[in-house]
């Protein structure tokens, strides 16, 4: 209803513009309108020193015609340069077409995964303000060598309306924010660094019951008064033990986004054509699922209008299926899995992942440390990358521990591990019970654009991986 | 626009700002993807935007908006005030001194209006015979992720209440592809461009295309090798990544919070003899290339480090403040928040050796021409990132390696710098060339 009330938009105008964009006789088209509203907020050296809030609305439209994609965005709602996009749009389908309005129906019985479902992000500055200076007293009480603190605040609430010429009509209001806390800690010229954050498509209320500044403050902290006293990291293969939560993102680099539709569509994954081959140890089960509650990877509906969904795809090893926007699964013949996302209206969509994470398993994970030779234990990571065609993916290991006798030894400096995706989970030997999903932080990027994700894992043993420290 | 945004900043200090600065940006793209010598999509689309950052006294908000109808424009104002009277004070937020303002008369040559003029077919003619050429190069060429061809062109407009007015257009365009080659089980990509302000400028899209296809091909049969510390050669597309990692490390946002291993060191040595790195916002149509920063300071050039000397940190007139310094014309904006730091055209200056001479100088050791993920840590330095690329024995290129690190110390890594190449060229703001550094561990088997 946000549409129709601040822009006068009803059915009738869409079904219009959709009529519009297949007036050159193409096979699909669909309008994706989009209302953004954002408040971010930074405090640094105790000061908030930035505070800023931005509104932009646009709509972009996309026609389909065989493998071809015509797309077309305005930032302006006024009918007439609606049609002007939809009729640039149109243009990729080469013939004449008849220009009559598609009748569209509202979709109903919708995922209901946001609490307080309609309750805005916006509102209280002060509060969001409280947080953040929260956090800042927080951190530099924790010990008294933490000399700088930064704290960031950040919410959108966004609105979209999405119409396709297959009769869908489908709205969400997705609320999205995160906080997140730096710090840095000083002994003599050594100056490390610790880094947290979270948050999800959640109120404030969060922020005070669930996880509060507090919270993130001591944890970004913690890791960098750890990493004071951190000796170099190894180099070469070696068994590595990753903990639960935020390591996840090994699932992310390593399987997921070769796992995603368009690049297996085009025969360009490292992944492409092992359907039903054996692609990890069996104790891999492997999920993404955007229909967690609350998540920074879920969504009632993705950015074409399907719902989200639980999609497997690996089960005990067995690779099972891909992740599917609109283009791939008319395609490929396969069903929608509720992943075609796209960073804004300016974006054409594209399969992306929601939460992405591996299924507990028996062991548990003080067994599994104790298990291990030497080795390394990594429990908080910075970001990742892979190669989809190669199948080579990194991730970087912001705080990691030497295991030597089934004991943690002695805390290790930042180093990137990188492995082969098709590989790597067929070396995972043993799989906790305590699985986690991380805390709300993640966005990931592909071809420029950046959409929210969520990744989880319980403790895991890699029989071999390469650490790339200085030796 | 000037009038809008002037009003939008005579609104501003009605409603009760001390000083105000407004940014218009607008734009207008076109991009096609090819895959296989088929059209596979076409964009097409304009936008525009206002930001406005007001100060009251010494507090700063900001807003941004894409709705420019005169209620649009009234919430922007009422935002931005709002959030101003809510930040703290902070002696240094300001704008810049009057006698800081100003705006670069010569032509910087940044607007050619072949990129808008060209026909879409054209355009997506280029692509097409980029991705072909790639393609036809070598029977091992099984695939591709495409051609594409993108163009763009915008106006960006800035006035400010200390009576500063300046605007100016860019246009860029592009062609690139990204092919795929096959031996067996093995499947390797890589990818290779061209860029210009102009159409005209660009490289051929066929010499684009066999170039890209030779990268991929080169990659085919790599493999891992043992850990061992080496001589590394990074080539420019490599090499380019380290003078970023330096951006990051010497702007006065990491300098005065200490987050860089750089932070202090003005005046020392921080780099081997013969290293020289200039950020040169002048270059007659650079990708770095502006008349006046995202404040209003006439762009310059600035000598960074000279001949190993640490000479100047990049800043904005906040950064300088807080360090005491001078604005380097540094102050880069998106339309939302407070000016951050953004290169010009920043460039390691070329040396005196071939490629070819670096690579012979090196008896056993690594020609890295990729980088992966994110392992540089800038309060510390160090460095560990996934490499691929080709391994050098007895001054040759010898085969192609993948699935490995290198790791270091950036503050050694700049030390380490042995051999400058002559083959500087920009294909961006950042630009390098070959490089040779002394060791660094490659971690692998």
């Amino acid at each position: 209803m946000f549409f129709r009330d601040r822009y006068n938009l009803t059915p009738r105008d869409l079904e219009r513009y959709l009529g519009e964009a297949l007036c050159r006789g193409g096979e699909y088209a669909d309008l994706y309108f989009e209302y953004q509203a954002t408040t971010s907020l930074s405090l640094d050296e105790s000061l908030i020193k930035s505070a800023s809030q931005g509104i932009s609305v646009g709509c972009g439209i996309r026609v389909l015609s065989g493998e071809k994609t015509g797309y077309a965005y305005t930032d302006d709602l006024a009918p007439e340069k609606i049609v002007r996009a939809a009729r640039t749009a149109a243009q990729i389908a080469a013939g004449p077409g008849p220009v009559e309005p598609v009748p569209v129906n509202a979709e109903t019985g919708l995922h209901n995964l946001y609490p307080a479902a309609g309750v805005a992000l916006d509102g209280d500055l002060l509060a969001k303000l409280a947080l953040l200076q929260r956090a800042d007293q927080a951190a530099r009480a924790c010990d008294g060598r933490i000399f700088q603190v930064r704290a960031g605040y950040a919410d959108e609430n966004r609105h979209i309306l999405i119409a396709t010429s297959e009769g869908r009509l489908t709205e969400d209001f997705q609320p999205l924010a995160r906080l997140s806390v730096l710090a840095m800690a000083r002994e003599g010229p050594n100056i490390q660094r610790g880094m947290d954050g979270g948050g999800g498509r959640v109120t404030l209320e969060y922020f005070q019951t669930v996880r509060t500044p507090e919270d993130f403050a001591r944890e970004a902290a913690r890791q960098a008064i750890v990493q004071l006293d951190a000796a170099d990291a190894p180099a070469g293969e070696m068994t590595v033990v990753l903990g639960p939560g935020w390591p996840g993102i090994l699932l992310h680099e390593a399987v997921g986004h070769g796992l995603e539709a368009d690049f297996n569509r085009k025969k360009v994954s490292a992944f492409s054509g092992l359907i039903g081959r054996q692609v990890a140890s069996p104790l891999c089960t492997v999920v993404d699922d955007g229909t967690m509650p609350g998540r920074r990877g879920s969504l009632n509906v993705d950015d074409e209008g399907y719902p989200t969904s639980q999609t497997v795809l690996i089960e005990k090893g067995i690779l099972k299926g891909y992740l599917q926007d609109k283009l791939s699964s008319r395609l490929l013949g396969a069903a929608p899995t509720g992943n075609g996302r796209r960073e804004s209206y300016q974006h054409m969509p594209m399969p992306r992942m929601t939460n992405t994470f591996l299924l507990a398993g028996e062991d548990d994970p003080q067994d599994i440390l104790r298990s291990v030779g030497r080795g390394l234990y990594c429990v908080t990571f910075g970001g990742g990358q892979v190669d989809i065609t190669s199948g080579k993916f990194v991730f970087s290991a912001s705080e990691s521990y030497l295991i030597e006798d089934g004991h943690l030894t002695r805390p290790i400096r930042n180093a990137t591990l990188i492995g082969n995706g098709p590989d790597v989970m067929t070396k995972v030997t043993m799989v906790g019970h305590d699985l986690r999903l991380d805390h709300g932080i993640g966005t990931c990027g592909k071809e420029g654009q950046s959409v929210p994700v969520g990744v989880g894992i319980p403790t895991i043993k890699v029989e071999r991986l390469t650490v790339g420290g200085v030796g | 626009m000037t009038s809008v945004a002037s009003q939008v900043i005579h609104r501003a200090l009605q409603t009760g700002a001390s000083d105000a600065e407004c940014v218009f940006a607008e734009g207008e793209e076109f991009s096609a993807n090819v895959r296989l010598g088929e059209v596979e999509s076409v964009k097409e689309a304009g936008s525009k935007a206002l930001g406005l950052r007001v100060l009251i006294g010494h507090c700063s908000g900001s807003a941004y908006t894409s709705d420019l109808s005169a209620a649009g424009l009234e919430k922007l104002v009422e935002s931005a005030v709002g959030l101003a009277q809510i930040t703290s004070e902070d002696p240094c937020h300001g704008l810049p001194e009057v006698g800081e303002l100003g705006s670069v008369g010569a032509d910087l040559d940044l607007f050619h209006e072949d990129v808008r003029d060209l026909p879409a077919e054209e355009k997506i003619a280029l692509a097409k015979q980029c991705e072909r050429a790639a393609l036809d190069l070598d029977s091992r060429i099984t695939n591709s992720e495409g051609g594409s061809c993108s163009s763009g062109w915008g106006r960006r407009l800035l006035v400010n209440s200390r009576g500063f007015q300046g605007e100016y257009r860019r246009s860029l365009c592009s062609v690139s592809t990204v092919p795929v080659a096959q031996s067996g089980e093995d499947m390797q990509r890589d990818w290779w461009f061209t860029i210009g302000r102009s159409f005209a400028t660009l490289e051929p899209a066929d010499q684009v295309g066999r170039r890209a296809a030779e990268r991929a091909l080169q990659r085919l049969g790599a493999v891992k090798v043992e850990t061992k510390r080496v001589p590394v050669v990074f080539e420019p597309r490599a090499a380019r990544t380290l003078v970023s990692n330096l951006f990051e490390a010497v702007s006065g946002d990491s300098i005065y919070r200490h987050a860089s291993f750089l932070a202090g060191k003005l005046g020392e040595r921080v780099a081997a003899e013969g290293v020289t790195v200039v950020d040169d916002g002048l270059l007659p149509g650079g990708f770095g290339t502006s008349p006046f920063d995202d404040e209003g300071v006439p762009t310059r050039r600035t000598l960074v480090i000279e001949n190993g000397v640490l000479r100047s940190y990049l800043l904005n007139s906040y950064t300088a403040r807080k360090l005491g310094l001078k604005t380097t014309g540094n102050a880069s904006r998106s339309l939302a928040g407070n000016p951050g730091i953004g290169p010009g055209n920043l460039y390691l200056q070329a040396g005196p050796h071939t490629p070819e001479q670096i690579i012979a100088s090196v008896q056993d050791g690594f020609y890295v021409t990729e980088l992966i993920g994110f392992g540089v840590n800038m309060v510390t330095g160090d460095y560990s990132r996934g490499a691929a690329g080709l391994w050098i024995r007895n001054g040759e290129l010898a085969f192609p390696v993948h699935e490995v690190t290198i790791a270091g110390n950036l503050n050694r890594m700049l030390e380490d710098i042995e051999m400058v190449g002559s083959d500087l060229e920009f294909r961006g703001a950042v630009a390098a060339p070959t490089l040779k550094i002394r060791e660094m561990t490659v971690g692998g088997k």
